[in-house]
């Protein structure tokens, strides 16, 4: 069984206790959050259990490289405190049950770009940024043999994670991958963040999608246009197991001329997309959803954004039409370097 | 030379007869379990006398006639039974009339639900219709037919209840409307002149519908649908309950099936939602998922799994696609609200005895007054023993929604004949006077309703 690697030491010896006393929606001191943190780790209640909105930025926030928030999803599992109705967990972990036959394995032996679980945007990943690079989880009715589980830590899953992860992973290794782009990046920081914080072992390289596109317009700079548009990011919950990686956004901007507007919301203090939060056990969840949406979206509309960039698809889904609406475009940022190079996406034909 | 052949091309013409085998064969099944069955003639008329005239020939001939829709009724109910004339009518397919005030169309019987659809988005944005969950193919006059329903059913009731008006060609051939046309007063209601409602509901056994005229509603700006999951299916009349007595729901359907997984063993219940501005649209969503639904998700029986925006059409007959194969059929019921645990239950055993993942919707007719509810049996047109599995499974449900005290929507003959069984004696004595009187021939679609 796997074990989640969590030093309640680190903890004893943080100066800050920056990972509760910094999250965007608890209101607690230091010495609170010391007492509860000590409490979670002890196995005890703690009302952060019950209070948590799994926005996942406590593990960016700890300065100890300790496991703050599996450690809390852990807990709710433990204690049995769901931040979720019990048909919701029921729905998800039956969302990831693959059904429709086994996949077609080919080796490649070289470098995939994985699509895990969104096999029905492969629209996105068209285009000379691609050329030459082999895709894996290309079929939708197969996709979820390479769903990364992650999406589990909303519903106070770690077990269904622990339990499936290493089959998920040795289903990519089966291609015999050297290094395996992550078209999402909860997929990224499973296999770089989740994995040795657990002792799961990742046979090949993860690598960023940003990483990658930054990359490859690096290497196709000739043709890049500034695309000029006034843009803002929605950084995705589990950006923030790669805070590492997130600078590619602003790198990735500068070089194909993008103006990154300021924002109250952005980089750590950025704003959820609410998606998992509005069907939360707690009393107003649907409405707190609603109000932390309208805060970021309004936050973009003050900054002056035109362009809403996406690295998420469940993201997308949950803000895209109310970005629309707003006048505000919602794009995935594939989308965006792909104009940058003179090419036309999908919805611009 | 065939003379019924010469005389249908100088009815309609000879690009639109056709006496050859290739085509026949085309005409001979539907997508769902029944048998195949050949026409001897297939025909595309495209006025009221080309379908006056064929009537006409057929009483002479005494040959059938088969009225055929979108044909995706499923039950076998536009397959020719006893051969005779395929009557196709989608050449029949223009929009003759949109009243934006008193909100309804004119159409004819060829004009298909997402032409209509598609019709109003363009040219009358504040406008639409109840649209069933049939593909887009299916035509409003096969569907008033067979007592469809549509995504408008929960404040608006059955689309054939809908109907302003019709004209139909009676199987003699004369032409009659029904309805404020009927003394040539446009086609804007179906009352107050005295009920001759001899057409609805008899799946063409009485006379061909060449025109409709059917209700429209307000089309608001933002329409959406959002989910709501419970965890029980005991859960589920209570809470359609309370959500019909907000009055705020365009469409309620409740459903559940094996696959894809995470409809599993769950009752998934989505609730179509519209509104002309947000501050309506989140008045609507406070009441129906705060404070109507809130309760389930504070005793974590039910959870709340957002809103989308933007109408997905159609939705039920997605399920068509979950299993290899691409062939399904179902059995529609009208059903008291109540029953939907023991549909769901004993429609589940079902499946599971004839190794079908199970697949069962549920959709409110009115502020609660029924449910349509259907059991969906997938198989593998390429297999016939599925499709033999799937029709066992089909007849047996059409038993158990009797044993139920439901009523079989839109039956095949099996179906029918259950009914018949049961049907009172002088209720079945009226139909089959009816049935003689104005079908004396008993040309129309022979093999369905044979009351006479």
């Amino acid at each position: 069984m796997y074990t989640l690697k969590f030093d309640i030491e680190k903890c004893h010896n943080c100066q800050t206790q920056a990972c509760l006393t910094r999250c965007q929606h608890l209101d607690i001191d230091r010495e609170v959050a010391q007492r509860e943190i000590r409490k979670i780790a002890r196995g005890e209640d703690s009302f952060i259990l019950h209070d948590c909105l799994t926005c996942y930025a406590c593990e960016e926030y700890c300065t100890m490289g300790n496991h703050p928030f599996y450690l809390i999803v852990e807990q709710q599992e433990a204690l049995n405190i769901p931040p979720v109705p019990r048909p919701l967990i029921q729905r998800a972990v039956n969302l990831g049950v693959p059904f429709r036959g086994e996949p077609e394995i080919g080796e490649v032996h070289g470098p995939v770009l994985n699509m895990a679980a969104f096999s029905d945007l492969i629209g996105l990943i068209q285009g000379r940024l691609f050329e030459g690079l082999t895709v894996i989880s290309t079929d939708d009715r197969k996709m979820f043999h390479y769903f990364c589980q992650l999406m589990y830590l909303h519903y106070a899953r770690s077990s269904v994670i622990k339990e499936r992860l290493p089959g998920v992973i040795n289903t990519i290794n089966r291609h015999k991958p050297t290094d395996v782009i992550c078209f999402h990046d909860e997929c990224y920081g499973t296999y770089t963040s989740y994995c040795p914080a657990v002792g799961i072992d990742v046979p090949f390289t993860p690598i960023h999608f940003f990483e990658f596109l930054y990359r490859r317009l690096t290497e196709l700079k000739e043709a890049i246009r500034p695309v000029g548009f006034k843009v803002a990011y929605q950084r995705p919950c589990s950006s923030r197991l790669s805070p590492d990686k997130h600078h590619f956004v602003r790198d990735i901007f500068e070089l194909i001329g993008a103006r990154y507007v300021e924002r109250e919301y952005v980089d750590e203090n950025a704003l959820c997309c609410a998606g998992a939060i509005q069907g939360q056990r707690r009393e107003g969840s649907r409405k707190r959803a609603i109000e932390m949406q309208r805060k970021n979206i309004n936050d973009m509309k003050k900054a002056g954004a035109e362009v809403c960039i996406f690295n998420c698809p469940a993201c997308f889904q949950t803000l895209g039409s109310l970005l629309s609406a707003e006048d505000i475009k919602p794009m995935y940022m594939s989308d965006l370097c792909r104009l940058a190079i003179g090419e036309k996406p999908m919805e611009w034909r | 030379m065939d003379s019924i052949y010469e005389a249908l091309v100088n009815i309609v013409g000879k690009e639109y007869v056709s006496n050859q085998p290739e085509e026949l064969y085309i005409y001979s099944f539907d997508l769902g379990t029944a048998e195949p069955c050949q026409p001897q003639y297939v025909v595309s008329p495209r006025a009221t006398e080309h379908i006056q005239g064929i009537v006409r020939l057929a009483n002479k001939e005494k040959i059938p006639i088969v009225p055929l829709g979108g044909g995706l009724s499923l039950a076998g109910l536009a397959v020719p039974l006893k051969g005779g004339i395929l009557l196709d009518l989608k050449r029949m397919d223009s929009i003759i009339e949109v009243n934006e005030n008193a909100r309804y169309a004119v159409v004819e019987c060829g004009v298909s639900q997402g032409q209509l659809t598609s019709y109003l988005e363009k040219n009358y944005p504040r406008l639409t219709h109840s649209e069933p969950g049939a593909p887009p193919a299916a035509t409003l006059a096969g569907n008033v037919m067979i007592h469809g329903q549509g995504d408008l059913a929960q404040p608006y009731g059955f689309n054939s209840d809908l109907v302003n008006g019709l004209e139909v060609v009676l199987p003699t051939g004369e032409v009659c409307h029904i309805g404020s046309v009927a003394i040539g007063a446009g086609w804007f209601t179906n009352h107050p002149l005295p009920d001759v409602g001899l057409f609805l509901g008899w799946c063409g056994t009485t006379g061909i519908i060449t025109k409709l005229s059917i209700r429209l509603f307000p089309c608001k700006r933002i329409r959406g649908v959002g989910t709501f999951v419970l965890e029980h299916e005991d859960l589920v009349p209570e809470a359609v309950y309370k959500l019909t007595h907000t009055q705020m729901a365009e469409d309620i359907v409740a459903f559940s099936s094996a696959i894809p997984p995470f409809a599993s063993e769950l009752q998934q219940i989505t609730v179509n939602i519209a509104a002309d501005s947000e501050k309506e649209l989140e008045f609507k969503q406070e009441i129906l998922w705060d404070d109507t639904l809130g309760e389930y998700i504070h005793r974590g029986e039910g959870a709340y799994l957002g809103f989308v925006r933007h109408l997905q059409r159609p939705q039920i007959s997605k399920t068509s696609d979950y299993k290899k194969g691409g062939g399904f059929e179902y059995v529609g019921s009208i059903v008291p609200i109540q029953r939907y645990p023991e549909c769901y239950r004993k429609g589940r055993e079902i499946s599971e005895r004839h190794g079908i993942p199970y697949t069962v919707t549920g959709r409110c007719v009115g502020a609660g007054h029924s449910m349509m509810f259907a059991w969906t049996f997938a198989f593998n047109r390429a297999d016939p023993e599925t499709i033999i599995q799937a029709r066992k499974a089909l007849h047996e449900t059409d038993d158990l929604v009797l044993q139920l005290g439901g009523v079989i929507w839109k039956p095949g003959t099996y179906g029918q004949k259950l009914i018949l069984e049961r049907l009172d004696p002088g209720t079945k004595e009226l139909m089959g006077k009816i049935k003689r009187l104005i079908d004396p021939n008993g040309i129309m679609n022979p093999g369905n309703w044979e009351v006479a």
